[in-house]
């Protein structure tokens, strides 16, 4: 349960840099009125779509942690045998980025103002990151064909879950880059747009991340690595 | 006395409007409302109702204890299916949903100052995600093979093997697809809790000026956010397990001679899981009872909290602290000593910071103008029933008490009087405290003192002879006891009488489900304020509140929640919206 723990630790961590800005030492009952500088407490400037995306983006890293604990402690019992990735997730990885880049470039060019770069950029997020789902059924169907069959070994059925859970976060992350897409077609106010564009791009990035993270744990490297800090420590 | 209104007048109220959803019809005004407040009422009338299944189903399992033999139809299967179904519908159909979904949908705005929760839209997905995952778990009752008997806690590998009833049946499958969707249903509740306290606050309502039930329920539903995926993962696998024949937790074993397809999967990663998620769980289930439990108090004693910064820290230090001891359920699962001192240890901890919120409520008590209405009466049984609960825990949370005492009676007595009886006492106390609010009407006090009294000292019929039972050795889990040389004749006589008390507390609700019902016609015109409390859901100016809460203009905040009996203002409490500087609060200068 190390992984969930580390990172509810950097949860903790941020909360309570929050929290400290909460003026929690104050004595509430003393003070009376408004001031100033009390405005500033009051909520975050950040749009509150932002916010709630950052807190929906914590719960699904703590459900992928978990199933990175989980990942770690089966691996531990004797039956484990780890597979070989196939090459196509090279591919698939290299398409996610993609992905990203492009959506990365219709967030500057929401912030410029040019429509039709962000019209450009969506579509183009949207082909990749569809294309990706294409090659992991692919991949997944690759597998299979060579025999490793979900429930064959604890480590094909990791390989399905995980890689499964993230494509469905994918197709879900879909949804909302159409909703947008359509949006940028039909004229959608500008700060909107941009609202939107970049809400998308916040919640590809961390997907992108969380499957190098994944990619890396399925692959091995996340164990060796692990070892390695491991053997520092002792 | 620090009065820090700028020189220059106030500013006006700046708080950018929400975008109101505003109804066009009755199908959107009543049934898909995205109103928090119908949300609030739709969850709670849900919970409410699957609550009484799980009612109905305890008292099936107290006519088996306390006459055991009598009812043909209580068959061992049967008895396990009622308790698995009685847990899992308390814990989290009825608990978890009602404090969160039913108080917090309907408190969180009001009590910030927001017109509405920021989505209003994922809210009511939330709520129909939740109406469908009881309708899956309900609909297991009726699926051939009956629902699943494998114990609240689902254990692996018996949860999903034949020798449970449900185990290889449609059962436990229902009972994890039901899970998976109130998750899914609940983190879109929790988004909007979260960041409706995080960025609907009203202006002037800094999270240090926020009534401590904001706070109980905030920390509450950030907990939920981070345990639920827990159990998420450990559905899903076991799922897979019993769908598709993975060995995520199943291991090699054989049934009936026959050697099953699994093969070497830990039924302790499950337990892990489930812990992980389980025991932040109690605490979800007891912050919102904390937090309303000292607005309770406050107000029916006339006198502001005593140590609010505590109550705060305390309660964000328990959220915290309350991720780091799951392993305490599972010092019988052969783990090594290490570890479990190690979880001894958090788990006494964290017993400080609950003790020191225990002292505070007390000391607010000290020489307040105690008014005994019915919410006072069941904050003052909470109090007294959560330290109960509290101090048993405290044995249970050594190994060495722990190991004997596992499966007995005593562990059924211990969380039913923490987790049981004192959060349900708490909402009733709520109920009683903001029914006004909801309906604009008070309840009957008489049928109230009934319900109190028969709940409060029943409950203790109930659970303290229990904890006798457990010292005894009389195990739980079992369907039958009669041929146990433990179970002397007194011990048969004592679950005899139990049960008896178990049909008397429970046709107490009943009193108390048709009060609510006869109230909300025929009860006593509450006003605005009847309790005379000074946070803001009680300073809307319609009652029960319009929609979009307070009417054209924002409340501005001026005050914290808390003052109550201050020398020199005319009335004995000042509401949070009213500005003006008074003298210094009683003992806390």
């Amino acid at each position: 349960m190390s992984v969930i723990l580390v990172f509810l630790l950097v949860i903790a961590g941020f909360a309570g840099w929050w929290l400290s800005h909460q003026r929690l030492t104050n004595k509430p009952w003393l003070e009376q009125g408004l001031a100033g500088d009390l405005v500033g407490l009051d909520r975050s400037a950040l749009p509150t779509a932002k916010i709630g995306l950052g807190v929906f983006l914590t719960v699904v890293g703590c459900l992928f942690s978990l199933f990175t604990s989980a990942y770690f402690m089966r691996m531990g019992l004797s039956d484990w045998r780890p597979l070989p990735l196939p090459r196509l997730l090279w591919l698939n990885t290299g398409v996610l980025v993609l992905s990203s880049i492009a959506l990365q470039c219709a967030v500057v060019a929401a912030r410029n103002g040019q429509i039709d770069m962000v019209r450009l950029g969506l579509a183009t997020a949207g082909l990749t990151a569809l294309a990706f789902l294409i090659g992991q059924l692919m991949a997944w169907r690759q597998m299979t064909e060579d025999g490793y069959l979900l429930s064959s070994n604890p480590a094909n059925s990791f390989f399905y879950l995980i890689t499964g859970m993230h494509g469905l976060h994918i197709l879900g992350g879909l949804v909302g880059l159409g909703r947008t897409t359509v949006g940028a077609w039909n004229g959608a106010r500008p700060e909107r747009l941009r609202l939107g564009v970049e809400l998308c791009a916040m919640y590809w990035h961390f997907l992108l991340f969380v499957w190098l993270a994944i990619f890396a744990l399925l692959a091995g490297w996340a164990a060796t690595f692990i070892d390695i800090c491991r053997q520092l420590l002792t | 006395m620090v009065d820090i209104t700028p020189a220059d007048g106030i500013p006006p109220a700046e708080v950018a409007e929400v975008e109101l959803y505003h109804p066009h019809s009755w199908w959107t005004k009543y049934v898909f409302s995205q109103d928090a407040k119908v949300i609030a009422i739709q969850y709670s009338a849900t919970a409410t109702g699957i609550g009484l299944v799980a009612l109905v189903l305890s008292w099936l399992m107290r006519l088996q204890l306390g006459f055991p033999g009598t009812f043909d139809f209580i068959t061992p299967e049967a008895y396990y299916q009622f308790i698995t179904m009685h847990g899992m519908i308390m814990v989290i159909y009825l608990l978890t949903a009602l404090f969160l979904g039913g108080f917090g949908n309907y408190l969180i705005p009001l009590m910030v100052g927001a017109r509405d929760m920021v989505f209003p839209y994922v809210n009511m997905l939330s709520y129909w995600i939740y109406l469908l995952a009881v309708l899956v778990l309900v609909s297991s009752f009726f699926a051939p093979g009956g629902p699943t008997g494998a114990g609240w806690t689902l254990y692996p590998p018996q949860a999903i093997m034949s020798g449970t009833p449900g185990g290889q049946d449609w059962g436990i499958i229902l009972m994890l697809s039901s899970l998976i969707l109130f998750i899914i249903g609940f983190t879109m509740g929790g988004l909007n809790y979260v960041v409706t306290v995080l960025q609907g606050r009203t202006r002037g309502m800094t999270m240090m000026r926020l009534p401590l039930t904001v706070w109980g329920i905030f920390t509450a539903t950030v907990m939920a956010l981070l345990a639920f995926p827990a159990l998420f993962v450990a559905c899903v696998m076991m799922l897979l397990d019993r769908a598709l024949g993975t060995s995520f937790f199943m291991p090699a074993i054989s049934e009936m001679g026959e050697q099953l397809q699994h093969n070497g999967g830990s039924p302790i990663l499950f337990q892990h899981l489930f812990w992980f998620f389980g025991h932040p769980e109690v605490y979800i289930v007891a912050l919102p009872a904390f937090g309303i439990v000292s607005d309770l108090i406050s107000t029916h004693a006339r006198k502001n909290i005593f140590g609010y910064r505590m109550m705060v820290w305390a309660i964000v230090g328990i959220g915290a602290l309350s991720f780091v001891v799951w392993a305490h359920h599972m010092y019988v699962s052969g783990m090594d000593p290490y570890f479990g001192f190690f979880f001894a240890t958090t788990t006494l901890i964290i017993a400080v910071p609950t003790a020191i919120k225990v002292y505070n409520w007390v000391l607010t008590l000290w020489r307040g103008d105690i008014h005994l209405t019915i919410p006072m009466l069941f904050a003052l049984a909470f109090i007294v029933t959560f330290v109960n609960g509290g101090l048993t825990g405290l044995f249970l949370g050594n190994v060495v008490v722990d190991v004997p005492l596992s499966d007995t009676m005593f562990v059924v007595a211990h969380f039913h009087m923490v987790m049981g009886v004192a959060p349900i006492l708490v909402v009733f106390g709520a109920i009683y405290h903001w029914y006004p609010k909801v309906t604009g009407r008070m309840l009957n006090e008489t049928l109230g003192r009934f319900h109190f009294w028969v709940t409060f000292l029943g409950a203790y019929l109930i659970f303290f002879p229990m904890h006798y039972l457990g010292l005894m050795g009389v195990p739980r889990r079992y369907a039958e006891l009669t041929d146990m040389t433990i179970m002397t004749e007194s011990a048969h006589h004592l679950n005899s009488f139990i049960s008896i008390m178990a049909f008397i507390v429970g046709f107490a609700q009943m009193v108390f489900l048709f009060n609510l019902i006869w109230s909300i016609r025929h009860g006593r015109e509450a006003g605005g304020n009847p309790w005379r409390a000074t946070t803001l859901e009680w300073q809307t100016p319609q009652t029960p509140p319009a929609h979009g809460n307070f009417g054209k203009d924002l409340p501005i905040v001026y005050r914290w929640a808390y003052d109550y009996s201050v020398p020199g203002a005319k009335e004995d409490f000042i509401p949070q919206n009213m500005p003006g500087s008074f003298g210094p609060s009683r003992e806390q200068a």
